[in-house]
């Protein structure tokens, strides 16, 4: 089952800086919702342990996540896949941009471009319910990340 | 007369139990020691199983064995089989991919089998299921029919490469081609039908237990045929010898066709009964309901008919595309094939039919029989055809299909089927008395003043039921004969038990074979119990569907029967000093004719026991006595159907306003049950036509896997049906019975479909019309009025 989902958020760092946190694994371990570890294995890529619960499925994800079309400090492509076991497979990515604020603004404009896939059981569930865990989850990386980055 | 023959509207006698609890479902068997099943289920439409890490599973509390495909292969325990060859236009039989009841190194829809996990509890077996890691590579799967047949689309099965099961053709193609060349008119139309999944209230279940004493297997199985499945688990799948082999389908909450099929799960759980030393209990959840029971109808279709310049039909040509899934169901092929094709006559002299059937593989669940099986979706075809033709050719719908009725019978048609007997006029007329057509431009005219568009739609449907004569469906591949069994028990204190091979799960057999026997025997249903369902009871029997209950399962009791009056008049001559020749037997009494010495049933079953009166060399003692009724053709039910509705253009909201109902099912035992059944069928059909659509995603993911996304017709949906009868009786069998199970699923679609086509002006609108659907439809064809 597949789900799109675009957005934008203002933060309030620069490009450069922005940049710097999107490729450290600490900060998008922290912004990746339900993320329990997220291990370096090669410079662009990543294992992880993510925990989610949808409706009454209750599943952990193990899986990898990869770094591509890397154009500091422009954006790239975050994209990963997860089994599920019983309930089921994840996989999706991002492209993310960074672009230049609106006049008069300082920090960056950080727009997000999501397509996610899901099968097994929690694609069994429904579209109704899954488009929204996806959003709220999508909402919820972006919205830590925007904190992490006020936080500096 | 007990009050309680054929044609009295007698309660159902087995609805006490039903309505108060008491059923004895699958899940309600509990045998001592019993260990519980479940299914690890492939999460991908297609696959490879590079492994299976099955260790961690095993060392979780309360399992007891986990099994994969490699267990049964190394116990040769066979695959699961399609029962029906058809062969292609060419010659070739169809290819048939192999069906391991667990998957085998690929798996080939979402809700194919991968593992099964057997524990003490099915909690604990949920549990160590999260356990098991399964290695996938994940293959590009197959979903649209219409990328199944592109080259270079990934491969279901070797055995077909271009994901083909069969080119199957029917009709003289010559023929059809001289009728068109003639035509002053060809109308011509794209037709879907959607699929379905069964939805039964009870979910299939088994329970497999192995008496180790007697080396014998029990399978309790939620079955419309049982003797079909054991015979198939012991002649092909290789689970035990027949005689080694029981199986019992106890009560069962409706099937719809669902459960005639033999399947994975109550294969694996009669097996693994024995790997694991205990009984081993399986209930499916809804969800694995909507994955795995088999689906159905999934058909493409592009039609064109050819009339002249009258409007009389000249020739049918049919192209369709057949979904029959990852894998080949147990009657999987016939459907889209032999129960389809030779149904498009419809009730129409048609001279000349050609039709080309495509048997596709997708990474889907397999279709199979659902209500109707192939007769709804022929008559979705020949229904919607003739009413785009009589528009296209500005003739009122119902004079069109009048003008090409067939009036003569027996009516051979170009594709196989003889009609025996009909009347299609008088139902017509009838319907149209009934539905008040003449005022419906002004129906028209007040719905158009509260701003809604009426339409009115027909069905002329025919179907062929009592399937079936055994050498005919064996001349088209059956693997099974198609007669039906019965044994008449006569107890000594004359009250009577039936044993039958029909299974009745929701039809109301207890009811309706008891009228038969209170008719001919003159005792009250209350005297009679009817048994089925059990292969150690009943010796051999083909089970219920195709509407072949009453037309041959009673046809067999009523053949038993004829062997009962005979013995009893016998034995009735002794006991009154008379030859059975002079014996008359009338309202439950023996007399000698011209005299006023008589005897009743019971007194007559009495001395047929205690063989007092006579000789056991001159005659047997006891009254027992068995059939096999195997039907001359098949039978004929048709009606008309007229449906009348409005849409609410700015919602593209439905409300069906009246429905008018005209079957002629032959003669009829129960009209309460036959109401009751016509009444369902159209709930069915209503929901196929305004609501229910499984839908696969382009990654093959089962998106309306709850009743969440597929919806199912309410009681709010439906409208209070006006209900009529015609009858012709039956000449093919000797209770004149037509059968009436599935009229109703097969009659609806083509009338709530002609009917919103004729309200929105249009032909642009497929099943399930929705509102999205249909207000898109609205907005497409004129934007501007819907908006007003």
């Amino acid at each position: 089952m597949a789900m799109t989902m675009t957005g934008e958020v203002a933060l309030s760092a620069s490009r450069e800086t922005v940049w710097v946190k999107l490729n450290d694994p600490a900060v998008l371990k922290a912004c990746i919702p339900g993320c329990e570890t997220l291990d370096k294995t090669s410079d662009t890529g990543f294992s992880a342990v993510v925990k989610l619960k949808i409706g009454p499925v209750s599943a952990t994800f193990k899986g990898s996540v990869e770094l591509s079309d890397l154009d500091p400090p422009n954006g790239y492509r975050i994209s990963g896949q997860g089994e599920g076991g019983v309930a089921g497979f994840a996989k999706g990515g991002a492209t993310v941009r960074l672009l230049p604020p609106a006049e008069g603004n300082d920090g960056c404009i950080l727009s997000y471009d999501v397509e996610a896939n899901v099968g097994g059981k929690i694609a069994q569930l429904g579209a109704r319910l899954i488009d929204g865990v996806a959003k709220k989850t999508a909402d919820q990386f972006f919205n830590n990340f925007a904190e992490a980055v006020k936080a500096g | 007369m007990s009050g309680t023959g054929i044609g009295a509207r007698v309660l159902r006698k087995e609805d006490f139990r039903f309505i108060t609890g008491k059923g004895q479902y699958t899940d309600d068997v509990n045998r001592y020691g019993q260990a519980h099943a479940v299914f690890l289920r492939s999460p991908h439409a297609h696959a490879e199983i590079l492994g299976i890490k099955l260790d961690a599973a095993r060392a979780m509390p309360g399992v007891i064995d986990i099994f994969t495909g490699d267990d049964l292969a190394a116990d040769k325990i066979g695959g699961l089989i399609c029962g029906w060859m058809i062969h292609s236009k060419d010659g070739t039989p169809m290819k048939a991919g192999a069906h391991p009841a667990l998957a085998q190194g690929k798996v080939r829809y979402v809700g194919d089998h991968v593992a099964v996990i057997i524990a003490e509890t099915q909690a604990q077996a949920r549990d160590a299921m999260e356990k098991i890691v399964v290695d996938y590579k994940v293959l590009a799967p197959v979903v649209a029919m219409a990328d199944a047949v592109k080259s270079g689309a990934p491969v279901l099965h070797d055995v077909a490469p271009d994901n083909t099961v069969y080119n199957w053709a029917l009709g003289d193609e010559a023929a059809t081609q001289a009728a068109f060349a003639k035509a002053a008119h060809v109308t011509k139309l794209d037709i879907v039908n959607n699929r379905l999944v069964p939805n039964p209230m009870e979910p299939r279940a088994a329970v497999g237990d192995w008496d180790s004493g007697q080396d014998a297997f029990t399978l309790y199985t939620t079955s419309q045929n049982p003797h079909v499945a054991r015979l198939v688990l012991s002649a092909f799948i290789g689970i035990a010898p027949e005689h080694k082999l029981r199986v019992i389908a106890p009560d069962v909450g409706g099937g719809f066709g669902s459960k005639i099929f033999i399947y994975a799960e109550e294969t694996v759980c009669v097996w693994a009964a024995k790997k694991v030393g205990r009984p081993v209990k399986w209930v499916a959840d809804r969800t694995e309901a909507f994955l795995s029971d088999a689906h159905g109808r999934d058909h493409v279709t592009h039609a064109e008919m050819a009339l002249d310049a009258s409007g009389k039909i000249l020739g049918l040509r049919v192209k369709t595309q057949a979904n029959l899934g990852a894998y080949l169901s147990t009657f999987s092929s016939c459907v889209p094939t032999y129960l389809y094709a030779p149904l498009l006559s419809g009730q129409y002299d048609i001279p000349a039919i050609y039709v080309e059937v495509d048997g596709l593989y997708t990474n889907t669940a397999p279709v199979d029989a659902y209500r109707g099986a192939g007769r709804p979706e022929a008559t979705f075809v020949i229904e919607r055809m003739v009413e785009v033709a009589a528009r296209e050719v500005k003739q009122d719908p119902a004079e069109f299909r009048r003008r090409n009725f067939v009036r003569q019978f027996p009516h051979q048609t170009p594709v196989i089927m003889c009609y025996d007997a009909g009347d299609y006029d008088a139902a017509l007329t009838k319907a149209l008395e009934m539905s008040d057509y003449k005022n419906i431009g002004a129906r028209k005219a007040e719905s158009a003043k509260k701003g809604l568009l009426r339409g009115i739609g027909f069905s002329a449907y025919i179907e062929a039921c009592g399937i079936a004569p055994s050498a005919a469906v064996g001349s088209l591949g059956a693997g099974v004969g198609l007669w039906e069994s019965a044994e008449v028990r006569v107890n000594p204190v004359g009250t009577v038990e039936i044993l039958t091979g029909s299974h009745s799960h929701g039809q109301g057999h207890e009811t309706t074979f008891a009228q038969l026997v209170s008719e001919r025997l003159g005792i009250s249903i209350d005297n009679v119990a009817i048994v089925h369902g059990d292969t150690d009871k009943v010796q051999m029997g083909m089970g219920t569907y195709g509407s072949r209950s009453g037309a041959v399962g009673m046809s067999a009791i009523s053949k038993a029967l004829d062997k009962i009056e005979a013995k009893a008049k016998k034995v009735a001559g002794f006991v009154l000093e008379a030859s059975p020749d002079d014996i008359e037997f009338k309202d439950g009494k023996f007399s000698v004719r011209g005299t006023d010495k008589e005897i009743d049933f019971a007194s007559v079953a009495l001395q047929a026991y205690i063989a007092h009166k006579f000789n056991g060399q001159e005659l047997e003692p006891g009254l027992k006595e068995s059939a096999f009724w195997d039907p001359t053709n098949f039978t004929f039910p048709a009606g008309v159907h007229i449906c009348e509705l409005e849409i609410d253009p700015a919602t593209g909201v439905t409300r069906i306003d009246r429905w008018t109902a005209v079957d002629d099912f032959g003669n009829v035992i129960n009209p309460m049950i036959v109401e009751g059944q016509v009444h369902g069928g159209i709930a069915q059909g209503v929901g196929q036509a305004l609501l229910e659509g499984a839908v696969y995603d382009a990654s093959g993911q089962l998106v309306t896997a709850s009743y969440m996304d597929y919806s199912m017709p309410r009681a709010g949906d439906l409208p209070s049906y006006d209900v009529g009868m015609t009858q012709t009786a039956c000449p093919s069998n000797p209770l004149g019975i037509k059968g009436c199970g599935e009229a109703g699923a097969i009659a609806a679609p083509p009338a709530v479909m002609n009917a919103i086509t004729d309200a929105i002006g249009h032909e642009g609108i497929d099943m399930p019309a929705t509102p999205l659907a249909l207000w898109r439809a609205i907005q497409k064809a004129a934007p501007r009025a819907a908006a007003e």
